[in-house]
């Protein structure tokens, strides 16, 4: 333990690989620490010949050390690599986990570390920290130590997969991925794990019987509560067909050599076993980082370090590049690894490399008296100090944050956005002053919204289309915040969540309510407001109790249900950005209907008495709810005049309402469903879907349950709040004009969304081949017909030799088709239908039960 | 770059989302005009008095014969509104109950043309394909009313390739199941193995008769041999495995034969319907020029 490095660098990803190629470059004295055998572990966990994405492209790449990097498969990019680094003399150390960091020198004076542990029950614990100056001491796994003076941890987000616990858990025979399930033949296998990954890798071990492998799959809880249905169900119909044992309720007591012990329902159970493949899980790196006195920015789960604008963390001389800085594709990675290294090197003026691409979102404008504009700095210092939200970021962040955002000059009067319109992004007012038309019926009536402010708020929270006009009382310049950013930006900075959080209250109320309230009648009552977050089927109201606080709902959905007759008859669906509770508040009484959330939903409780008080004050507003609450009522009673002479009517509404609902129509906003009373099984819905899409279709029409006839099939349902979009690299995941979740032509093929949207419904592909031209189908019977190609005329059209990427493939409801979904048109009988579920789970419904 | 965003409220396309099948499409607005069509060729025919007697020389007979051409033109022409998908409005569920309603109205407009003037020539002809093509388009309708529930209820939420992958993964289970037994049992098990077509010929299909195939044949000897060591005995558990997995692949395959035959009654009418309705156009068209040539 001789040497001290000048820089050690953590994980061989693009980032880390980068920096070390660049540390090799300029000579400088460097190791580089990498927890596995090869050389970045993420992409060589890429599934094989995956065409890795070369994005954003207007990006320029700067690789350390001329690292060479182009959109090409996996198998090249990771071989250029490791020629590379072994020319360039990159000092690369294998299987060196790297476990802890600490400072070596002397105690910082001041500089304490508080960590903040969550515990499962909900409490948590705090821990604190002394760092000490550098050089640090890094221990690895194999109990060697390294010292160096600075650190760039560039261990990526993957995180470490959970262990095993029992005994014998790190045995040989215990493995914690599956590469290529078809490498394994006449071996007894256990899958640890029932999420999605456990049982792909024991569908993927058992698809072929002549590899003759006995599988089973062992889950700790009764249910598979994790997985996707669709994984499920194919788990279920192999296990029927004797492909694969289902062991639930089971954990493993121990292993051993050939034998594997566990618990059961049934008691203690001793099997075969050649093979243990854990899959239980992983663990995000944050509690290592941690631990190495690097603060994150907030307890969010979204948080990322918190970081100068040269990578430094607040741990000194320890630097944080890649995906775990916040920047998940491959070229900000491997420019990171560049800049950190010259950074750490002393040339502290250089520009990042996507300064381009911020300065090409400032062009042409100027501030107030600068006609001259400004550089991207100052200009990013100018939003930061305008918009209160932005204050409390750092110029790194800032940075991060204006690559998502847009900056953009209106003219007084011009449009922002209209009433209608869908959009989830936060705007700041930087310049000028903007006026919300808040009543739909007379545009002359507005509320000014001056510099500092933000709108656009409701949108971003409830994923429902915009709920007022928006127009530039003023010239003015505005930010632009897309909802990714806007959420990141929320947890980065734990003032700005708050301040938004109060913001949407109070706009909420004065939307739903109208009534011409201001945010000074409303303070008395967002003073008591709290939000809630409610768990699907748990309910807000219960019928028969006492209670007469209101609830908005801010995102997610409520049904509401009524017990007549000794059973629940479903009565409505209540929408993000509706109201419930109304109705005690006004008449007093007990609770006369049940609200469930009928899915996760965000709720804003408000105290009945404060809105009593109210009512008073605002004749208007109580002739409002009146209204609607007339409207309410009558409802009700329709439903419940028809359960003498129609029970059976109420009962199917209920039904299939209710099937609805467990289907996730709560958190829909357009789905299609297919009436098969109706449906003649003649796919055209299909083939149009693939006619008007690049020759594949978007949607399964057999897939999918059914209720009583009616069919959810397979096909994007346009969330509210769409999963898929969660945790795209490239940001490809929008919401259209019209409402639509599409993926745009950025898209990497990373498979995440994928992954995360819970109703199976994308697929990754390639796009065929061009198909002839119909007329010429029809007349001469060249070319594949209509609809999706089969496989083999694909194979033979496709020219050999060009690689096309598999893609991200979904639904985009035909937005931008002037005549709406094709597969609706297309049905010759009129069994398929696109709808919003508000529009379905009306009276219409009863009527179907009816008819 | 992406689609530019926007932040115009831009109105979604107009869409029909009412709930309601093609033969009431829209407050049954083609029944209606169908009717009404009925109803004039009737008038016409009985207010216009032709010398010497009615037939498709006259000016009612005029009128009633272009009618009916343009309509059995129109209506040919839904094969290709089925199949070529423009971005525009249109609903093929309009379509389909135009054509539906329409059509049966020329059996009015078409027999009121004629005059009741049939013989064995090619004017008759056409009035016979028409019928045919009308009939077959009528046995349609009923089909496309009545099948469909029975299709979904027996598909149970499973996929068509999901049903034939089941039947394959049981005859994997056989065949492993079989190893253990002797040679005249396996030669039985072989028959639902190798003899067992799944969707049969097309008079299977159509009849759900699939008596005597390999896999039935197979399960009513296991089954008979099993029954013999029963009353022998305890029977051999090799084969009662057997017994049990071939139960399975009947009740596997009872359910695929009934989509597939389900499916193919919906479809098959149609073979009927449209090579017919290529040989009306024929007719018509020779109807056409015969009239015009021998005038
Ligand atoms: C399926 C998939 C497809 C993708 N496709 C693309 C694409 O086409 N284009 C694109 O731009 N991006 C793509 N991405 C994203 C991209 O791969 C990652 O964001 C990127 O690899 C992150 O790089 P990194 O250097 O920050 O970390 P990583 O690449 O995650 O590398 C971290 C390295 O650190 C090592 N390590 C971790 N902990 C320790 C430790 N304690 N001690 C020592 N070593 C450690 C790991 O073994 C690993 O080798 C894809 C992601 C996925 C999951
Ligand atoms: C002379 C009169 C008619 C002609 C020329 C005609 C012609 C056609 C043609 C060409 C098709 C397209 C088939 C395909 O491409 O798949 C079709 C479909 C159909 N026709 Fe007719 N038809 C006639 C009358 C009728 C009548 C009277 C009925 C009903 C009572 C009818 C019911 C149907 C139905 C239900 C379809 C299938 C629609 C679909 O599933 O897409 N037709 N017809
Ligand atoms: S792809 Fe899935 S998660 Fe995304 S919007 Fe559609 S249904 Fe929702
Ligand atoms: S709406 Fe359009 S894209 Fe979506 S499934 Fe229907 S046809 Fe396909
Ligand atoms: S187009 Fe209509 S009838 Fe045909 S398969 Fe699709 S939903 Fe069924």
């Amino acid at each position: 333990m001789s040497e001290v490095f000048r820089i050690a660098i953590i994980g061989s990803g693009p980032a880390g690989l980068s920096a070390a190629a660049h540390a090799a470059r300029l000579g400088l004295s460097h190791v580089l620490l990498e927890k596995t055998g090869h050389l970045s572990d993420t992409i060589y966990k890429y599934q094989k010949g995956k065409h890795v994405m070369a994005t954003p492209s207007q990006l320029v790449l700067r690789a350390g050390g001329g690292l060479p990097f182009d959109a090409g498969k996996r198998e090249t990019i990771l071989g250029n690599w490791s020629e590379a680094a072994a020319a360039l003399g990159v000092n690369v150390r294998h299987d060196a986990e790297v476990r802890a960091i600490s400072g070596t020198g002397a105690p910082i004076a001041g500089s304490v570390q508080k960590i903040v542990t969550r515990k499962r029950d909900g409490s948590s614990e705090t821990k604190e920290l002394q760092r000490h100056a550098p050089p640090y001491r890094l221990q690895l796994a194999d109990g060697a130590e390294i010292l160096a003076e600075t650190v760039i941890l560039a261990i990526g987000t993957q995180g470490n997969p959970n262990l095993m616990a029992c005994p014998g858990g790190d045995g040989r025979q215990v493995q914690y991925q599956l590469d290529d399930p078809q490498e394994y033949t006449d071996e007894h296998i256990f899958v640890i794990g029932g999420g999605d990954a456990g049982i792909e890798n024991a569908l993927g071990l058992a698809a072929d019987a002549a590899q003759a492998n006995i599988v089973s799959l062992v889950n700790r809880s009764a249910e598979f509560s994790t997985a996707k249905d669709a994984n499920v169900k194919a788990l279920l119909a192999a296990r029927d067909a004797g492909r694969i044992s289902i062991l639930t309720g089971t954990t493993t007591r121990s292993i051993e050599p050939g034998w594997i012990t566990l618990d059961t329902p049934d008691g203690e159970v001793r099997a075969r076993c050649d093979r243990v493949i854990a899959r239980m899980g992983s663990a995000p790196p944050r509690a290592f980082v941690e631990a190495c006195g690097i603060e994150f920015t907030s307890n969010d789960r979204l948080a990322y370090p918190r970081l100068s604008p040269v990578f430094e963390s607040t741990a000194p001389g320890i630097f944080v590049v890649g995906a775990l800085a916040g920047y998940p594709l491959i070229k900000h990675c491997m420019n990171q690894g560049h800049d950190v290294v010259e950074f750490i090197n002393g040339n502290r003026d250089l520009k990042p490399a996507d300064e381009p691409i911020l300065e090409a979102k400032f062009r042409g404008l100027a501030p107030a008296g600068r006609p001259d504009g400004l550089s991207v700095a100052d200009w990013l210092e100018h939003l930061r100090g305008r918009v209160s939200i932005l204050n409390g970021m750092s110029p790194l962040q800032m940075r991060e944050f204006m690559l998502d955002s847009e900056v953009r000059a209106y003219r007084a009067g011009e449009i922002v956005f209209e009433r209608n319109a869908p959009g989830s992004s936060l705007f700041g007012v930087v310049e000028g002053e903007v006026r919300v038309e808040v009543d739909p019926t007379n545009p002359a009536i507005t509320v000014p919204l001056g510099a500092g402010t933000i709108f656009g708020e409701v949108g971003l929270i409830s994923g429902r289309r915009r709920g007022a006009t928006i127009r530039a009382g003023s010239d003015c310049i505005l930010v632009e915040i897309a909802r990714g950013a806007a959420l990141k930006l929320m947890s980065a900075v734990p003032a700005a969540g708050r301040e938004v959080t109060r913001i949407t209250t109070t706009r909420s109320l004065q939307q739903i309510f109208k009534s011409g309230l201001t945010p000074d009648d409303l303070a008395a009552i967002i003073e008591t407001a709290k939000v809630e977050t409610i768990r699907a089927g748990q309910a807000i109201i219960n019928e028969g109790e006492d209670g007469d606080d209101i609830f908005i709902i801010r995102s997610g959905s409520m049904v509401v249900e009524k017990s007549i007759g000794g059973k629940p008859v479903f009565l409505s669906y209540v929408p993000a950005g509706s109201y419930v509770g109304e109705m005690t508040v006004i008449d007093g009484g007990k609770r006369t209907a049940t609200v469930r959330a009928a899915v996760k939903a965000d709720v804003i409780r408000l105290e009945g008495a404060r809105f009593r008080d109210l009512l008073a004050a605002k004749p208007d507003l109580l002739a409002r709810l009146r209204a609607d609450m007339a409207t309410r009522t009558s409802l009700n009673s329709f439903i419940e005049s028809k359960k003498d002479g129609f029970r059976g009517v109420v009962d199917m509404y209920t039904g299939v309402a209710n099937f609805l609902v467990d289907q996730g129509l709560g958190e829909a906003t357009d789905v299609l469903l297919i009436d098969e009373k109706l449906c003649v099984g003649c796919d055209n819905c299909e083939k149009a879907c693939a006619d008007s899409h690049d020759g594949l279709s978007r949607l399964d029409r057999e897939a999918g349950r059914t209720y009583a006839h009616l069919h959810v099939p397979t096909s994007c349902r346009h969330c509210e709040h769409p999963h898929c979009m969660a945790d795209c690299p490239p940001n490809a995941i929008h919401r259209g004009p019209t409402g639509e979740v599409y993926i745009d032509e950025t898209c990497i093929g990373c498979g995440n969304c994928q992954r995360g949207c819970p109703y199976g419904v994308i697929r990754m592909d390639k796009l065929p081949p061009k198909k002839p031209w119909l007329l010429s189908w029809l007349l001469f019977g060249s070319g594949p017909g209509p609809g999706e190609p089969d496989k083999a005329w694909r194979y033979k059209h496709t020219p050999k030799g060009v690689e096309a990427p598999k893609k991200a493939i979904k639904c985009d409801m035909c937005a931008g088709q002037s005549g709406g979904p094709a597969c609706v048109r297309a049905c010759p009988t009129g069994a398929a239908i696109r709808v919003s579920p508000e529009q379905f789970l009306s009276v219409a419904l009863l009527d179907r039960g009816a008819g | 770059m992406a689609r530019a965003a926007t932040a115009r409220a831009i109105r979604p396309a107009v869409r029909d989302t009412a709930h309601d099948g093609f033969l009431t499409h829209r407050n049954s607005r083609w029944l209606k005009i169908a009717l009404g069509l009925m109803l004039f060729a009737v008038l016409v025919y009985a207010l216009t008095d032709a010398e010497p007697r009615a037939n498709g020389g006259s000016v009612a007979g005029y009128l009633l014969g272009t009618i009916g051409a343009l309509l059995i033109v129109w209506l040919s022409s839904l094969g290709l509104r089925k199949r070529i998908v423009t971005r525009g409005p249109y609903s093929l569920k309009g379509w389909t109950s135009a054509h539906v309603w329409l059509g049966l109205s020329l059996i009015v407009v078409g027999t009121l043309h004629s005059g009741f003037q049939f013989g064995w020539n090619i004017h008759t002809l056409a009035w016979a394909l028409m019928m045919v093509v009308i009939l077959s388009g009528l046995y349609g309708i009923i089909v496309y009313a009545r099948l469909p529930a029975q299709l979904s209820a027996n598909r149970q939420e499973t996929t068509q390739p999901q049903m034939l992958e089941a039947i394959r993964a049981l005859d994997r289970q056989i065949d492993t199941a079989a190893q253990p037994l002797a040679a005249a049992e396996t030669a039985l098990v072989r028959l639902s193995l190798e003899k067992t077509s799944i969707g049969g010929n097309l008079w299977q299909r159509l009849s759900g008769n699939y008596a005597g195939d390999g896999n039935g044949r197979a399960l009513a000897a296991i089954q008979a041999e099993v029954d013999g060591q029963r009353r022998a005995g305890r029977p051999d558990p090799a084969l009662t495995q057997i017994l049990f997995l071939l139960e399975r692949k009947a009740a596997a395959l009872a359910q695929a034969r009934r989509h597939i035959g389900l499916r193919a009654r919906l479809e098959l009418w149609l073979y009927l319907h449209v090579p017919a309705t290529f040989a009306l156009l024929a007719a018509l068209t020779a109807h056409v020029v015969s009239v015009f040539l021998y005038w």
